[in-house]
């Protein structure tokens, strides 16, 4: 009798609380396809350096899947608290009826019980199903091929799903036995009827804390942007500071305009006595009113979805971008000064022959002088520089190159070849910033001395250009060429040989990379000599399991916030639709059309939707400014692409909640007689 | 004198076949112009339907109900709201007050969704404020005011579209014998003052006392109906109550 009766319950409450347990699907879900797409990879053919990177994820995402257990498990609470809230009279009925208040807990733990495992079950089973479409992101992330479609089921991410689930499901159940046992039956029976009190507020007090947040949030702006390096330089709390000030600004923000948005509205009075706007406008008024908290909760979410997402795909995007650029050659070996025949010498006992596999190849030294620093090749300009951008900060040796081993290396990479006087000097460079500087340098005609000879530029501004092979596109902070012929001291020179190569055309590239890297990986520290071998494809593997892992953490923390704070403002108008029904009904016998009640009902879901994403966006806005000046250390500044997909994901996930929240609300709303 | 409501054989009945609930039972009558109408029954009897059908609210079985000379039992979707806008004046038991509406801003809706100019409307509810007394009460909101206070922000609203018909449901129902006295006296006032026309459904002989006619529902039929003409309202209130022993209903429905 007691389970059918919780039975009942839940088959009542899924009905009505159809976008509680359609969360909590979706979060179960969510969880293990993240959790599962290690499994997923098994059926990649991916290289060694991939797997060492999939290994990496599948750490980090059980890590973050603990910050989201914890945010699901907040929003399930706080979900289920309110539900029990709004089932006070229910409750109140069991007790008259001579329920106690221990059958009443059980009858909510075997509720909770049973859409636990309702909702786990769906979930696991729309979390596998899933995952098997993923595999298919996966592989495109990864760039690898899908070597066979075969049906994969994590066990371990399934384990895992049930384990945490299970844990918020059983804090939940001691949640609502501890809020039954504190309920007292008279508020429990006339909770239904009890008529909301308006507070209303000061206005001059909302305006006097408005211009505080204002002031606060104008601060907070400025810090992340036009303030950022000083933020940065000074400390690294400062950027916590930041973001508390910014929270605590919000969280004012709301609890002032919402007193203050109804005082303007009301001075217009054409506007506010217009059909039903003066009833629309104290409704939203009201609702913010009793949820600046859960406001300022969700518009931070918001916030940090829609940073954390485009960041996360902007920084994917230049990864992949920049991998593919400045990269003309397959492999690049540095070896010790002097030792370049042993190179061939190593590959070829270990039974490989360089010239079998190896085409167009240019050798140079880097020669690095002790007194030829970068303060040298900048002159006054470096003090300027230097208290501006810390990567100037340190002093280093500026590397340089022969014109005619230059020349070499130009031809491979594509870039201008030179030609130098014995009293001249040119710099190659791509990295923004020092591009800038160096140009400056070069425009004012700044001499450098090099052993001992004193050199002029020959342009005045650098050569474009990389010499070496780089993850990162246009990151060359300046590759000094001098004429060739110039002795230095031995004693004061520091020399890398390197040997770039592109593969030989007639040979499988795949087959050049394996007989090279495989050699390579038998290399130790011990050996007489020690050489660096780094190739393209390696690289690529890596920053493309890098993007890969951003745009899974991205889209995995994204996707959680989202769904938490457009569930939260879902059920929180859901749960008032019974008081609106009355009001609706009342609005309809004062002869209120239908057409003019669902727009009114319309309106107030979407103000109620849009106004945390409004402020979400516009934190957004400096956010990004912000997120942007971090990963410019990533290559591109790229965002419009990225904003526009972090578009996409909330038209979709929250566009979808509010437009379930307006439908339900419509068909609560009803009139059941005509 | 002017028809404003007229029933022709209406009808209302619920359920199927099997069991079938004649809530009203082939009732007509007329109201003119400037009247003060009660209908008085017993819980159960189908005063509250009837009310309903004449809102609108309700559709009828059979049957014609003209308000105004338009038969409303024909009107369909927008035409009804806009009936109920115009013509209809409502006044519940529970006030049905919008709370997080001042009491203002709970009389302009009425007006406002008609699409009055906020002058106009300001003009208008000042006017009844004074009227009803409710001008000190107007900022305030419905939790902050007494159960006559709301009831009578409630019947500012009703009125203040000028209706052809104030529909009131048990308007006494929620309140106190002093509130009672103090809004039926107010009704009659405004009947007398304004030549409002009032329908009010009420189990209280009291209340009814302050019509000027009472319809007595039983089971779905006109039962009986009295005149006050000349007669003091107290002797009207014994008549009532003489006709309320004859139809054998218990003292406890009455008062």
């Amino acid at each position: 009798m007691f389970i059918k009766l919780a039975l009942k319950n839940i088959r009542r409450s899924i009905k009505d609380y159809a976008i509680y347990f359609f969360t909590l699907v979706l979060g179960v879900a969510i969880f293990y396809v993240f959790n599962a797409i290690e499994s997923q990879t098994a059926m990649l053919d991916i290289s060694q350096s991939m797997y060492e990177i999939v290994d990496l994820m599948t750490t980090i995402l059980r890590a973050v899947s603990v910050f989201v257990a914890f945010t699901l498990g907040f929003l399930i609470i706080y979900a289920s608290r309110f539900l029990i809230k709004r089932r006070g009279k229910e409750f109140g009925l069991y007790l008259t009826l001579g329920m106690g208040k221990r059958k009443i807990s059980r009858l909510l733990l075997i509720e909770t019980f049973f859409i636990g495992l309702i909702s786990l079950v769906v979930g696991l089973v729309i979390g596998v199903l899933l995952s098997q479409f993923t595999s298919v992101l996966v592989a495109n992330l990864f760039e690898a091929n899908l070597t066979n479609f075969t049906f994969v089921f994590s066990a371990s991410a399934c384990i895992q799903t049930l384990i945490y689930f299970g844990a918020i499901y059983l804090v939940v159940m001691i949640f609502n036995a501890i809020s039954i046992s504190r309920q007292k039956l008279i508020n429990l029976l006339s909770s239904a009827r009890r008529s909301e009190t308006i507070k209303t507020k000061n206005p001059w007090i909302c305006l006097v804390v408005f211009l505080i947040s204002a002031a606060m949030l104008a601060w907070a702006y400025y810090a992340v942007t036009a303030g950022i390096e000083a933020v940065l330089m000074s400390s690294e709390s400062m950027v916590l500071v930041v973001l508390a000030a910014g929270g605590v600004a919000t969280y004012l923000l709301f609890w002032s305009l919402s007193g203050l948005l109804l005082k303007i509205f009301m001075g217009l009075k054409k506007v506010y006595y217009h059909k039903l706007n003066s009833f629309t406008l104290r409704q939203f008024s009201s609702k913010i009113n009793t949820t600046v908290l859960s406001m300022t909760v969700i518009c931070l979410m918001l916030f940090l979805t829609i940073c954390i997402f485009s960041s996360a795909m902007s920084i994917r995007d230049s990864m992949n971008a920049s991998a593919r650029q400045n990269m003309p050659v397959d492999v690049e070996f540095e070896i010790p000064f002097d030792t370049a025949d042993k190179l061939e010498n190593f590959y070829t006992e270990r039974g490989v022959n360089l010239n079998d596999w190896l085409g167009a190849s240019a050798d140079y030294q880097l020669r690095r002088l002790d007194d030829l620093r970068l303060s040298d090749t900048l002159g006054e300009l470096y003090d300027e520089y230097k208290t501006e951008m810390p990567t100037v900060a340190y002093d280093y040796l500026e590397p340089t190159i022969t014109v005619s081993e230059y020349n070499q290396l130009a031809r491979l990479f594509g870039n201008e070849e030179v030609s130098l006087a014995k009293d001249e000097y040119a710099i190659l460079a791509n990295y923004q910033p020092m591009l800038e500087m160096r140009n400056r340098a070069l425009k004012s005609g700044a001499k450098i001395k090099f052993a001992d000879r004193t050199l002029k530029p020959k342009y005045d501004k650098c050569l474009e250009g990389m010499y070496q092979l780089s993850s990162v596109a246009n990151s060359n902070s300046g590759l000094i060429i001098i004429p060739d012929g110039i002795q230095t001291d031995p004693e004061e020179t520091h020399i890398i040989e390197r040997k770039v190569a592109k593969y030989r055309d007639d040979v499988d590239k795949k087959e050049a990379e394996k007989a090279i890297t495989k050699a390579a990986e038998l290399l130790s520290y011990d050996d007489d000599y020690f050489f660096y071998v780094q190739t393209r494809q390696e690289i690529l593997d890596d920053s493309v399991g890098l993007s890969a892992l951003v745009t899974f953490i991205g889209l995995y923390l994204g996707l959680i916030f989202l769904i938490s704070s457009a569930a939260i403002l879902a059920l929180k108008e859901l749960s008032e639709s019974s008081d609106n029904r009355e009001k609706f009904n009342m609005l309809r016998k004062i002869g209120v059309s239908e057409k003019m009640l669902n727009r009114a009902l319309f309106s107030q879901i979407a103000i109620f939707f849009a106004f945390p994403l409004l402020i979400a966006i516009i934190h957004s806005i400096f956010g990004m400014i912000f997120c942007s000046f971090i990963i410019s250390s990533f290559g591109g500044r790229e965002l419009f692409g990225p904003i526009l997909m972090t578009a996409g994901l909330l038209v979709i996930i929250y566009g979808g909640y509010f437009l379930i929240t307006y439908f339900c609300s419509k068909s609560i709303i009803r009139d059941q007689r005509n | 004198m002017k028809t404003i409501l007229e029933l022709e054989r209406v009808e209302k009945y619920y359920g199927n076949k099997s069991s079938l609930t004649k809530a009203i039972n082939n009732i007509s009558f007329k109201v003119d112009e400037g009247e003060f109408v009660a209908i008085m029954g017993a819980s159960g009897s189908g005063k509250t339907t009837l009310l309903n059908i004449i809102s609108t609210i309700d559709r009828v079985t059979a049957g014609h109900i003209y308000v105004d000379g338009d038969d409303i039992t024909s009107l369909k979707g927008e035409e009804l709201n806009e009936f109920r806008r115009e013509k209809l004046g409502f006044i519940f038991q529970d006030f049905n007050l919008l709370d997080s509406l001042t009491a203002y801003e709970n009389i302009a809706l009425a007006l406002s969704i008609q699409n009055f100019s906020p002058d106009e409307i300001d003009d208008r509810i000042k006017k009844v404020a004074k009227e009803l007394s409710i001008s000190d009460v107007l900022e305030k909101y419905p939790y902050q005011m007494s159960g006559g206070q709301k009831q009578r922000v409630a019947s500012a609203r009703a009125i203040i579209t000028d209706p052809k018909l104030v529909l009131a449901d048990e308007p006494t129902g929620a309140l106190d014998s002093k509130s009672s006295k103090m809004l039926l006296e107010q009704f009659e006032r405004l009947n007398e003052k304004f030549q409002t026309t009032i329908l009010m459904v009420t189990h209280d002989a009291f209340a009814a006392s302050y019509a000027n006619r009472v319809i007595f529902i039983k089971d779905g039929k006109v039962f009986n109906e009295l005149r006050k003409g000349d007669d003091t309202r107290k002797d009207f209130f014994d008549a009532i109550i003489d006709v309320i022993t004859l139809f054998g209903g218990d003292a406890s429905d009455v008062l």
